[in-house]
């Protein structure tokens, strides 16, 4: 019980004191992660309503697929994109290998088949009301696209949460790819390895707090943000 | 489907739609003969009521004739070369998660209507179906009868040649259900042939010109009017009219 | 919805501020948990960057995976606590040079009641022998990092082929070693940087030092600019030159921890 209050204690010290390098770690896991979520979003939202949309061979394996990479294992990403990245890989010419570019695009192959598959299946419900009313209007399918995912928008948001909540917490891929360099790759989750390395229990676990603490403000904004939406357009 | 040329007045008559011709359609499901075979020419005036029991056929008939489905076996055509501007109107009106306003302008959307005139249109049609109080209101939360009018003005400001309406008014209180034939009145008053099918004898009688009766998915006739609701030509739509209960 | 995207834009449009610490001139340099653990590089780092203005990004992981990585050419430069390995680095073709830049040593860490007895015996393969006798619970890395293959040396030794359910192989880096071993009551051997910096001690105490079989040599590689030619070798070399420059070395050897000297400088 002593060493969760001092946890606290160094949470609460940490945010009050708006520590300089705790502040660029907050900022970088902030940064990385929404971008990483919203390209994740431009190319997953389409993505899932399209294979909502058309029919075509291979759909029911594509559909798995992508059910089956929201439990990809972070690590496996980051070893992934790390290979990828690496000067002997593919892509080492980019240079983009412990950068915090190399940890969005590790973040984009962990949240993308989540943003994907869950705006799947919510499309489809849709599409399922809607369709005899789309055929009516004489819609094509690339016409109802923006239609269906601007009309599920609600549910949208609450995915794109649950894309942000497994981009910011994760950590072996950041790890791999990042290399928590100090200033330049280090992030929350890295900070925390870090400092439980060390010992530092009762840091990495005021660390974990003000993690927590960040995402249920911006649970709590997207929160309050649909509400009044909602009430404002139904 | 509908090409949209310019959007017409709403004062002005619209060009009469071709006839639609059902030649030896059949339709089924898991091979069971749903509705049919059957053939039939719709070139009158109308209003069209198509009625009949429930689980004759009508809804499907219907469908049909709008081209939300295909038929298993025959061919839905219309006469001439285009097929006409149409709409639907369904029992339980399928409104999108916008404003009321943004349901119609949306629809014009699709159809190619320029921006600027869409929010015109738009206001318009709320107006003439009473419904510019609750333009800015979610659609999803108006009542049951503002739902099926705001239906009724997406399909008006599409212009449609042809109108279906799949029993509009089967979930509605009566001022509704006046609201909504007044409607289907006006439609018709602008030129627009109008299809609708219903189990309301009472309904019926107050708005059709003529009337296709189905029953156990055949069509059974195709009467004026006065003459069917006077003599009946078909057995199944005499005991239908008589109160009895018919399959 | 139209608010919260244009928040978001302004959170993307920042970070063009933070990606843009690229402009200025670095290193990437693989290294040793202990050494970054311990706090070494916050206080040599800074000494280099100001003599030079080459900025030193460190990348800290186990030496098998720091020897992985300058292979494959993704680091400039290599910091590590592998004498024989790198020696092979080196015979492999991957490095073109090495120089000595400090020592440290290993220390055998243990419950302060000391079931095993270690602390009384005179040399390390004694106390490894005693540790094996008793069965008393081993926390080892198991990650084939340079104190994991000090370690595995050691026991060879003594002589023992450690095995059996007292021997536990973690696969873990140094710090959350030590946390496991805390909680498990465990003996472990460490780099002495790590457990001095290390803050989560319990009932862990030191036991038994100072035999020289425990010395642990640090070494800086200059990479091979045949196979990596695309890699920064100018600025690698001022690194290792300053590492092992009078500079370089005062910095190290003032280098304290709770007043302690961590790590000895000795390049010849």
């Amino acid at each position: 019980m002593e060493k969760n209050n001092n946890a606290f204690d160094v949470a609460l010290s940490l945010l009050l004191n708006l520590d300089a390098s705790l502040f660029q770690i907050v900022a970088l896991s902030l940064q990385v992660s929404i971008l990483a979520v919203l390209i994740a979003a431009v190319l997953g939202f389409p993505l899932g309503a399209a294979v909502a949309l058309w029919r075509f061979p291979g759909r029911g394996a594509m559909i798995v697929l992508l059910n089956a990479l929201m439990g990809l294992p972070p690590v496996v990403a980051g070893l992934m994109v790390y290979l990828l990245l690496s000067r002997a890989g593919p892509l080492g010419e980019w240079g983009l290998l412990f950068t915090p570019g190399a940890m969005v695009i590790a973040q984009v192959v962990l949240v993308l088949p989540i943003l994907a598959a869950l705006s799947r299946q919510k499309v489809e419900e849709l599409l399922g009301e809607y369709r005899e009313q789309f055929i009516s209007l004489g819609m094509s399918r690339p016409r109802m696209m923006p239609t269906l995912l601007w009309d599920a928008r609600f549910a949208l948001l609450t995915i794109l949460l649950a894309g942000f909540g497994r981009a910011s917490a994760e950590v072996g891929a950041v790890m791999m790819v990042g290399g928590n360099i100090e200033g330049v790759t280090r992030v929350m989750t890295t900070s925390i390895v870090l400092e439980t390395g060390k010992g530092n229990l009762p840091l990495a676990l005021g660390l974990g707090i003000v993690l927590l603490f960040l995402v249920m403000l911006i649970n709590a904004g997207a929160y309050l943000l649909g509400e009044l939406t909602r009430r404002r357009t139904g | 489907m509908s090409s949209f040329n310019v959007p017409l007045l709403a004062s002005s008559t619209l060009v009469p739609p071709p006839a639609l011709c059902f030649d030896d359609v059949a339709f089924s499901h898991e091979d069971k003969v749903l509705l049919g075979p059957c053939s039939f020419n719709l070139d009158c005036t109308g209003p069209t009521l198509v009625m009949g029991p429930n689980g004759a056929g009508k809804s499907l008939l219907l469908r049909l004739a709008h081209g939300l489905l295909s038929p298993t076996q025959g061919r839905v055509a219309w006469s001439g070369h285009k097929r006409p501007r149409q709409a639907m109107v369904f029992q339980q009106p399928v409104l999108l998660r916008r404003s009321a306003v943004a349901n119609l302008t949306h629809a014009l959307a699709v159809n190619n209507v320029p921006r600027r005139t869409r929010v015109k249109l738009a206001y318009d049609a709320l107006e003439r179906f009473g419904l510019t109080a609750c333009s800015n209101t979610p659609a999803r939360v108006l009542s049951g009868g503002e739902q099926q009018r705001l239906a009724l003005a997406r399909a008006w400001v599409l212009s449609p040649q042809v109108l279906f309406l799949d029993e509009p008014t089967s979930a509605l209180d009566p001022a509704a259900i006046k609201a909504v034939e007044a409607a289907v009145r006006e439609f018709h008053q602008r030129g627009t042939r109008i299809v609708m099918t219903t189990h309301d004898l009472h309904q019926a009688r107050r708005l059709a010109g003529d009337v296709l009766f189905v029953s156990g998915g055949k069509v059974r006739e195709h009467t004026p009017a006065e003459a069917f609701f006077d003599a009946p030509a078909s057995r199944e739509a005499q005991a239908y009219i008589a109160g009895e209960l018919v399959e | 919805m139209k608010k919260m995207l244009s928040l978001l834009l302004a959170g993307v449009t920042s970070m063009g501020l933070a990606f843009n610490t690229f402009a200025e001139e670095y290193i990437t340099l693989a290294s040793t948990t202990s050494t970054e653990n311990s706090g070494l590089f916050d206080a040599i780092v800074p000494k280099f960057e100001d003599a030079t203005g080459i900025k030193v990004r460190v990348v800290a992981v186990g030496t098998g995976q720091a020897f992985e990585i300058a292979r494959r050419g993704d680091a400039d430069s290599l910091l590590v606590h592998d004498t024989s390995g790198e020696q092979r680095f080196i015979e492999n073709g991957h490095a073109s040079e090495r120089a000595d830049v400090m020592y440290n040593d290993f220390v055998l860490i243990g419950p302060a009641d000391d079931p095993a007895r270690i602390s009384g015996t005179q040399s390390a393969t004694e106390a490894f022998a005693a540790i094996a006798d008793a069965e008393a619970t081993f926390t080892s890395r198991g990650d084939d990092s340079g104190t994991n293959r000090a370690e595995l040396r050691l026991w060879q030794n003594a002589g023992v082929d450690p095995d059996g359910d007292w021997y536990r192989e973690l696969g873990s880096g140094m710090g959350p070693t030590l946390n496991t071993a805390a909680a498990m009551d465990a003996y472990v051997m460490s780099d002495r940087a790590t457990w001095v910096a290390f803050g989560n001690r319990q009932n862990l105490t030191l036991l038994f030092e100072g035999d020289d079989v425990l010395f642990n040599q640090y070494g800086s590689l200059l990479l091979s600019e045949d196979k990596h030619p695309h890699l920064k070798h100018g600025l690698a070399r001022q690194w290792h030159n300053w590492l092992i420059s009078d500079d370089g070395q005062q910095a190290i050897a003032e280098f304290r921890v709770k007043g302690q000297q961590l790590f000895f400088p000795n390049a010849k």
